[in-house]
């Protein structure tokens, strides 16, 4: 009987272990159908549980206020403590974030919702139980819909869509400290009972790269409402990935949690390193072990008591008689002032600016990179595909290398567009522009204008002074001017080159080649 | 560096006990919030806008009154009245007598602390707060002499139940977890009854974190019913009061022993199964458990959150009904607080009750009732019929399920309840430290009797996933159907329904302790717990003596919010059955005192 298992068991490794012998961790967006007898790969699924920190002044169910940076166990009230005989109150502006979340996400918001408490012994959860909204959430019935760069050269926009299975309101718990020295712990309530909203999406992810661009497009949702802060280094964001392997029409593998990770960047990997883990163990014959938290299986929920059922109501004429519209969640009034969502503004961008669809994914994945590609366009009149490029290549290179965010790049908007103003009028060529935005970038505070006339880098437009440099050009390049004569038209560009030089790039590229061209007299030309 | 000792260190080796440092240093009490400006609506959740909330404006009761001692004595001089004469009267008698100047706010504060004293073998108070009791006290006299008192309670001396929140006063819930736990705010109702200038003499015995009906089931010792050594009880019974003294039913016995040997002239107690008027009922007080929502359960520590509400014990129904008007209405800070009624809560004189119906529900003829308390009832329905009112048999058939659902839902809001209580934050810690899921097993184990952790663990075994829908939903649904009961009794024009209060008069401890804690709260709260279920108003009537001598009450059950009629029936039922004063049976306390037996009792007490 034993035998038989075992030998089972081994050929289906075997099968496995061919099978997968090519696969990688890297995102297969879709598994293509090869031939029939083709065996079909292993492919990952991933599905997210978000928590985000709604940005609010103070905490969900009490007044404390809600501060990342302050000293331990300064922001805690009574109720927060779990002191004996408070009760919680529900604070309005968590529930128009989550609501205005929900409306973002294309939820359906329920128009009642519950609180639960949700039980476990843990030394940073005061209560022995945190308010959640396990039976009947705020919002649910979502979805979000995010891209990511892929194709060959990645430079090609792929449009994905996960469901949002529900948002919920919870408390966050607060912060334990294990001083292994001293073998003590020790508790920071600041964080206990800040709002959260809890986002449940859908396995429908297959890799890392997926996971990370929904995480990005939902953290620049959120930033965009306002509703959270998304700074997932201050763990205002926390993202769980549930990951599992299965192939393709068969039911899903066993999962394994994902927990913590507290960058974007970080996410892909984990994920795609848990795909490869679980791969590979199947690879080997084994089995991947369900690593759930201990108090998921057994702990008890109860509804909580304390709070009556919260009612939102579709609009201000529904609202029944006797209750105050300031006191009451408004759906119409939360959906009127809904900001422009990144997918929005992405469209606009390329219809506005003609602008290329990868440019506007990179313009609004960059934290107020936006902001500044319109700042610059108000005062240049160089055309916005002109200045993308500028902006993509140039600004947002430099700041990669250096690993700073756009709010602190040494140039600002208005310098930036001087300097290509200063091009665009002929001031400048295009090579020197380069060169000043240099110079720009080591020695802020200095414009454009100051430093092409510290440099002497303007462009040399006196015809004279031109004709006497091409002159000794043609003078000591004998051999070219007669290639040039024989009708070998691509060694004038090597007799311009040579003008630069002598000129450091500043001659006026139009001028030169009409000066070389009459002073080789082109046959073909006459 | 200053950064580590401002967290709660929860394993050892710790120098101090931080947690409680956190909150003497008032670290937190700066964070307390003030939740301002929401309105509650019974269908939907109450929230605030944090834009609007504001700091916690300072209480002003314990600020220092100047000193108008020997002027009100002056005042005072030739008017005599006999020291129990006076501390049995009733809050609006007192309150007269105050405005009169015919007693000051600090003689009547002596008086009660006095009498507290000679009544200690009663074991009623948990902590006496006697030097904050006459600073109130002076400060009132103040008022009063300046003819500006706050309202009828202002100089009253009154008790609260040690499971209501007091700043800087022990609140202890009659356990060894919180034998030291000094809360850092008010309950609301406590918070209100200061602001209205009452005199709080101290926190009163109950049962451990009010699980219990008897209050006998408590870390600092039973209760005894003060009529255990009045004249009526002591000359029909030949055995010696010293073993067979009666208990005054629970959870809330120290509040009625306290109304009832004058010590208070008002008490809070807590109800969440019938724990207000089964004491009141045992102790001949007044005992009302007021509408669920009507008053703020800010501040009271939960048994049972959606069946909780503070209850009012005092010696009229017309008292009850002032308080009533004091302590209800929204509260902020309880989400569940509905608005009062407009109408002013004083109960007309002269009620009539020529058109009212009073229902007698017939499932209330239990197993075990007595035969002197069906006289009893039968009495007073007769004396509603004779006036004129419409007394109808009605039916609550589910009625006898409830102590069964009780039992489920209790016990799982208590594991949810009492999960909190794991020596971290607060309260009792203990000294096993091995790890931190030891020091809490330890903790709880220690700081809980036997009692709290039989229904914790219940409590939870019901919690767990593969039981909740068998066990807590089910018990749910029964709630419901045993809600609708009253409320088809009330919809079909019935205004008030007249029950027995409890199956007995007191029991003698030592036959009380026969049974367990579970037992007999399953036989005590059968009469009561119903109606927490369904969230109604109820009123317990002192309403005769037994043959044994001891108070038998009578309960009124009211429709939701209907408080004020509901107890201007009772008024009306209180002038006519003729209770008799616990005062006309002389000087108990002193007189059991001149017996000698006292003093090994007055030791036990705590």
């Amino acid at each position: 009987m034993n035998k038989q298992i075992s030998s089972i068991l081994y050929t289906k490794a075997s099968c496995v272990i061919r099978r997968l012998s090519t696969s990688s961790s890297r995102c297969r967006s879709q598994p293509q159908p090869r031939a029939e007898s083709a065996p079909q790969q292993l492919v990952g699924v991933v599905g997210l549980e978000i928590h985000a920190q709604i940005n609010s002044n103070t905490k969900l169910f009490s007044g404390s206020s809600v501060r990342f940076t302050a000293p331990p166990n300064s922001l805690v009230s009574f109720f927060d403590a779990s002191l004996p005989g408070t009760l919680p109150v529900l604070n309005k502006r968590c529930v128009d974030a989550a609501v205005m979340t929900g409306l973002a996400l294309s939820c359906t918001i329920n128009r009642m919702s519950l609180f639960d408490r949700k039980h476990y012994f843990y030394a940073d959860l005061p209560a022995g139980y945190q308010i959640t909204q396990q039976r009947r959430p705020i919002a649910v019935d979502g979805t979000l819909t995010y891209c990511f760069l892929g194709g060959k050269k990645r430079s090609q926009v792929i449009r994905k869509t996960v469901n949002i299975k529900q948002i919920q309101l919870e408390q966050d718990s607060g912060k334990s400290l294990h001083d292994d020295l001293r073998s003590q712990t020790l508790i920071d309530l600041n964080r206990a009972g800040v709002g959260l909203m809890e986002l449940v999406m859908e396995p429908d992810m297959s890799c890392g790269e997926e996971a990370a661009a929904a995480v990005r497009e939902l953290q620049l949702i959120l930033q965009a409402l306002g509703t959270c802060q998304g700074n997932m280094s201050e763990g205002q964001l926390r993202v769980d990935a549930n990951v599992s392997v299965h192939k393709p029409g068969e039911p899903l593998g066993i999962r394994a949690e994902v927990k913590n990770i507290n960058s974007v960047r970080y996410l892909a990997r984990a994920i795609d390193y848990e795909i490869q883990r679980q791969i590979d163990i199947l690879q080997r014959g084994g089995t991947v072990q369900n690593e759930t938290r201990a108090y998921d299986s057994k702990s008890g929920f109860m509804p909580e008591p304390n709070l009556p059922p919260l009612i939102v109501y579709e609009d201000n004429a529904s609202l029944p008689t006797g209750i105050d519209a300031c006191q009451a969640v408004v759906v119409e009034t939360i959906r009127k002032v809904l900001p422009e969502l990144p997918s929005v503004k992405r469209d606009r961008l390329v219809q506005t600016y003609g602008i290329l669809p990868e440019h506007s994914f990179t313009l609004v994945n960059e934290d107020g990179l936006v902001d500044y590609f319109e700042a610059v366009l108000k005062v240049t009149k160089m055309g916005p595909r002109k200045v993308i490029g500028w902006v993509i290549k140039e600004l947002l290179g430099h700041l990669k290398q250096q690993d700073m965010s756009v709010s602190q790049s040494p140039i600002s908007p208005s310098a930036l567009a001087e300097l290509l103003e200063l091009q665009e009028t002929g001031h400048i060529s295009s090579s020197v522009a380069g060169q000043v935005f240099q110079e720009m970038w080591k020695s802020s505070g200095k414009t454009a204008l100051q430093i092409v006339q510290e440099l002497d880098l303007g462009l040399v437009s006196d015809t004279a002074q031109l004709h006497s440099i091409c002159q000794k050009v043609v003078d000591s390049n004998p051999d070219e001017v007669n290639a040039i004569r024989n009708g070998n038209k691509k060694v004038l560009n090597k007799l311009m080159g040579l003008v630069q030089k002598e000129t450091k790039g500043r001659a006026d590229p139009v001028l030169v080649r009409a000066i070389l061209q009459e002073k080789t007299l082109l046959k073909s030309d006459c | 560096m200053p950064y580590f000792p401002k967290f709660m260190v929860i394993s050892n080796p710790r120098p101090l006990p931080l947690t409680s440092h956190l909150f003497l240093t008032g670290v937190i009490s700066r964070a307390q919030p003030l939740r301002q400006s929401a309105h509650g609506f019974l269908n939907r959740c109450p929230i605030t806008d944090s834009a609007v909330r504001r700091g916690s404006p300072k209480q002003t009761w314990q600020r220092a009154g100047a000193a108008h001692r020997a002027k009100v004595a002056v005042n005072l001089k030739g008017c005599h009245i006999s020291t129990v004469d006076m501390l049995s009267l009733t809050i609006r008698e007192v309150s007269s007598a105050l405005r009169e100047g015919r007693i000051s706010p600090t003689e009547l504060c002596r008086k009660c602390l006095n009498r507290i004293k000679k009544t200690q073998h009663l074991n009623a108070y948990i902590t006496v707060t006697e030097e904050l009791a006459l600073k109130q006290a002076q400060e009132a006299e103040t008022r009063l002499l300046q003819g500006a008192p706050r309202g009828p309670l202002d100089g009253i001396p009154f008790a609260v139940k040690d499971n209501f929140c007091t700043e800087n006063i022990k609140t202890t819930c009659a356990s060894r977890m919180l034998k030291d736990y000094t809360p850092p705010y008010n309950a609301t109702v406590v918070q209100k009854l200061l602001d209205q200038g009452a005199v709080l003499m101290g926190k009163t015995n109950m049962d451990e974190f009010a699980m219990g009906s008897g209050s006998i089931d408590g870390a600092f010792g039973p209760v005894r019913n003060p009529w255990s050594y009045a004249a009526p009880y002591r000359e029909q019974t030949e055995a010696a009061p010293d073993s067979d003294w009666v208990v005054t039913g629970g959870s809330s016995g120290g509040s009625a022993a306290a109304v009832a040997s004058l010590t208070s002239y008002l008490a809070l107690g807590s109800d969440t199964g019938g724990s207000t008027r089964n004491p009141g009922a045992l102790c001949g007080v007044v005992a009302l458990k007021p509408t669920y929502g009507l008053l703020s359960r800010h501040g009271l520590i939960p048994l049972v959150n959606s069946m909780d509400v503070p209850g009012i014990m005092t010696r009229s129904v017309g008292d009850a009904a002032t308080v009533l008007g004091i302590l209800q209405g929204l509260d902020v800070r309880d989400s569940t607080t509905v608005p009062a009624p407009s109408s002013p809560t004083e109960l007309p004189e002269d009620f009539d009750v020529k058109n009212i119906c009073v229902g007698i529900p017939k499932e209330y003829h239990a197993p075990g009732l007595s035969e002197e308390t069906v006289v009893q009832w039968s009495r007073v329905a007769d004396m509603f019929e004779r006036a004129g009112a419409r007394v109808e048999q009605v039916s609550l058939p589910h009625t006898q399920h409830s102590i069964v659902c009780y039992h489920v839902l209790c016990h799982a809001e208590v594991a949810s309840n009492m999960a909190r209580f794991d020596g971290l934050e607060y309260g009792h810690r203990s000294a096993v430290d091995s790890s931190t899921a030891a020091m809490y097993a330890s903790t709880r184990h220690e700081g809980f009797n036997d009692v709290v952790r039989g229904r914790i663990l219940s409590g939870n075994y019901f919690l767990l996933k593969q039981n909740y829908e068998h066990y807590v939903e089910k018990a749910q649904k029964v709630r419901r159907l045993i809600a609708d009961d009253f409320k088809r009794v009330f919809s079909s024009g019935v205004d008030v329904l007249l029950t027995p209060t409890t199956l007995t008069d007191a029991a003698r401890y030592s036959d009380f302790t026969q049974e367990d804690n579970r037992t007999r709260s399953a036989q005590e709260d059968i009469f009561t717990q119903p109606v927490n279920m369904a969230g109604l108003p109820a009123v317990s009537v002192p309403t005769a003596l037994s043959r044994q001598g001891l108070p038998i009450g009578l309960q009124l059950i009211g429709p939701a919010l209907q408080d004020k009629k509901l107890l201007s029936v009772a008024q009306w039922m209180e002038q006519r059955v003729g209770f008799p004063s616990i005062n006309d049976y002389g000087d108990s306390s002193e007189s059991r005192n001149n017996n000698g037996m006292t003093k090994r009792e007055q030791t036990s007490a705590v």
